[in-house]
């Protein structure tokens, strides 16, 4: 009897544990599963139909439609490699020069004191900053004309030597100028990343390479880049994925413009459902968008595996 | 706490803070400066930083070109509208994403390791990337405050956030509730929720951020006034092509920006915290 009965105990024991646990999980899987996974899914579901916005058609199955017609259609195919060029320069100038930013701030603020405490808050700051709020001000900052901020300001400081631009108008100018806001927002949170990864250092690793009498940058080279190893991949990846979902700024200031200089996958995506009205097209750049990310954190993960020890 | 070696030279190091610090900082005194200066100050070159006089009449115009709920929506429409959606999607996660990351953490049951590797393959997916699909999938919800709320209470990121965190507390606590005969409920409010306020901090902060700056979804799914939040309304203005009032409009940044002040200043220490907590994702 009573060794059916300590059998059964903890069978039903580990019956109600396991019903509670599905319970306490379910809200927030069922969450996660309907407006993460499911639209995952759509998604591709979408990109091989036709479906019109507001039109009465019924779904039509298209197979690769929308995808050749982005890849060979030589309109589309412009705007289309056009954002993805215009994502990879952005990838290609925010990662090194916002981590090296980033980096050289966190070195700046990593010791005591209330000057440099404050200091911390400000490089901080724009990152609580919606980005509707910062591409409001830097409208503002980078206005055509000599009375825009930084017209102004290079004029006085070059002794009116250079003349005012039009920062966000000039094709030339324009992604540069995306680019320049995207970093001063961003720099901060990579700061703070920086940040925790220095102070994971352990000091002893600093004494040592003082008492071998290495310069401030042997210290640099030997012991902090090393130490920071995992933490710089981290926020790499981060910044070319962050790089990929670029849409508010660009959607505010210059609406992909001028001559598609800015214009980004993300906002191809939004612009193909709204203004073309074709939900396929959009659906199948969101699937190119979720296979390069995709293929970014596979890429992280497998650099961070090969050399953890 | 291991600081660095450029103190060596102290100096350059300070007149380097000093001139990061200006740059940094300029944009922000400049949208306040420039919201109480007359129109003509604010985009009038470097004397807009310069506060010469003080007006609010950005502020009044503002408020008088929101003066029709119906028709351009007002500023207390946009403001209750970002204050019940950020205010819903941080409770609804703290709740729902904390019971789902304790139950991964501590209970078993059968699928139980399938389901977080889910979770972690779900936390890579970005919004931007499946939020056309979900426009199409919510389109009968289009220009509710629910359609702003329902998708972001459930977070992969703040499931796995908690999963780490309650991971790493001690089992002798739980151990001690399940002696004296709580469930796995019981012990999640008594015992767990006291101690882990690091995390619900980190998820609360982190979602409220998201939350009140949120653009790309209520760009998609709002095309009335009256559902508008604050973000919306200010990016109507931000994106005329034409020449815009930007007094008025560095009065709208400000109106955006204070609660998020407030609860910065408040709070700054547990700001930095939950973005350091982000890391936890590599």
């Amino acid at each position: 009897m009573s060794a059916v009965h300590s059998l059964a105990t903890p069978r039903r024991r580990f019956w109600t544990e396991g019903r509670t646990g599905v319970a306490m999980m379910l809200p927030g899987i069922g969450l996660i599963s309907t407006f993460i996974l499911l639209p995952f899914f759509f998604s591709i579901w979408l990109s091989v139909h036709t479906e019109f916005v507001g039109s009465n058609q019924p779904m039509r199955y298209v197979g690769l439609l929308f995808y050749r017609h982005l890849f060979s259609d030589p309109v589309a195919r412009a705007v289309f490699f056009k954002s993805l060029e215009n994502n990879a320069v952005f990838a290609l100038v925010v990662v090194p020069v916002q981590s090296g930013l980033a980096l050289g701030l966190a070195l700046l603020v990593n010791r005591a004191g209330t000057f440099v405490k404050f200091c911390r808050t400000v490089f901080f700051l724009p990152v609580v900053f919606p980005m509707v709020l910062t591409s409001l001000v830097w409208k503002a900052i980078l206005a055509p004309g000599p009375t825009g901020m930084l017209n102004n300001v290079l004029h006085y400081v070059s002794f009116g030597h250079v003349a005012p631009q039009n920062w966000l108008g000039d094709p030339h100018l324009a992604m540069g100028s995306i680019i320049g806001l995207s970093i001063w927002q961003g720099a901060g949170f990579q700061m703070i990343i920086f940040l925790a990864g220095l102070q994971g250092i352990p000091s002893s690793h600093y004494e040592a390479a003082m008492i071998d009498g290495a310069s401030t940058w042997r210290q640099f080279r030997d012991v902090t880049w090393p130490g920071l190893r995992n933490t710089t991949i981290f926020v790499v990846m981060v910044t070319s994925i962050f790089a990929l979902r670029v849409f508010d700024q660009v959607y505010l200031l210059t609406q992909g413009g001028p001559l598609n200089a800015t214009t980004t996958v993300m906002y191809q995506a939004v612009t193909q459902v709204f203004q073309d009205q074709s939900v396929g097209e959009g659906a199948a750049i969101s699937v190119i968008l979720c296979v390069l990310i995709a293929v970014l954190s596979i890429a992280q993960r497998k650099v961070l595996k090969e050399r953890t020890y | 706490m291991a600081s660095t070696r450029i103190g060596r030279r102290p100096v350059a190091t300070y007149i380097l803070l000093i001139v990061m610090m200006v740059l940094f900082l300029f944009p922000v005194l400049y949208l306040f400066i420039g919201s109480f200066e007359p129109p003509s100050l604010t985009l009038g070159g470097l004397r807009g930083i310069i506060p010469t006089s003080v007006t609010f009449e950005n502020y009044v115009g503002l408020n008088q070109q929101f003066s029709n709920p119906q028709f351009t929506g007002s500023l207390r429409g946009f403001y209750t509208v970002s204050g019940i959606v950020s205010l819903s999607v941080v409770v609804g996660s703290l709740l729902v994403n904390s019971l789902a990351g304790y139950s991964l953490s501590r209970l078993r049951y059968r699928g139980r390791r399938g389901l977080l590797l889910g979770v972690i393959v779900l936390v890579i997916i970005p919004f931007e990337s499946i939020a056309v699909p979900l426009y199409y999938m919510l389109q009968g919800l289009r220009n509710t405050i629910e359609v702003q709320i329902i998708p972001f209470i459930g977070s992969a990121f703040s499931i796995y956030l908690f999963y780490t965190f309650f991971l790493a507390l001690p089992v002798q606590l739980e151990e001690a509730a399940r002696i004296d005969g709580a469930g796995p409920w019981r012990t999640f409010f008594q015992i767990i929720l006291p101690n882990a306020k690091p995390a619900f901090a980190s998820v609360a902060i982190l979602t409220f951020i998201q939350a009140w700056s949120s653009y790309l979804w209520p760009l998609m799914t709002t095309s009335q006034p009256n559902v508008y939040p604050l973000p919306i309304a200010i990016g109507n203005l931000v994106k005329q092509q034409s020449i815009p009032n930007f007094g008025q409009m560095f009065a709208f940044g400000v109106i955006l920006v204070v609660p998020m002040a407030i609860f910065f200043i408040i709070f700054q220490r547990w700001f930095i915290r939950s973005v350091a907590s982000l890391a936890v994702k590599g």
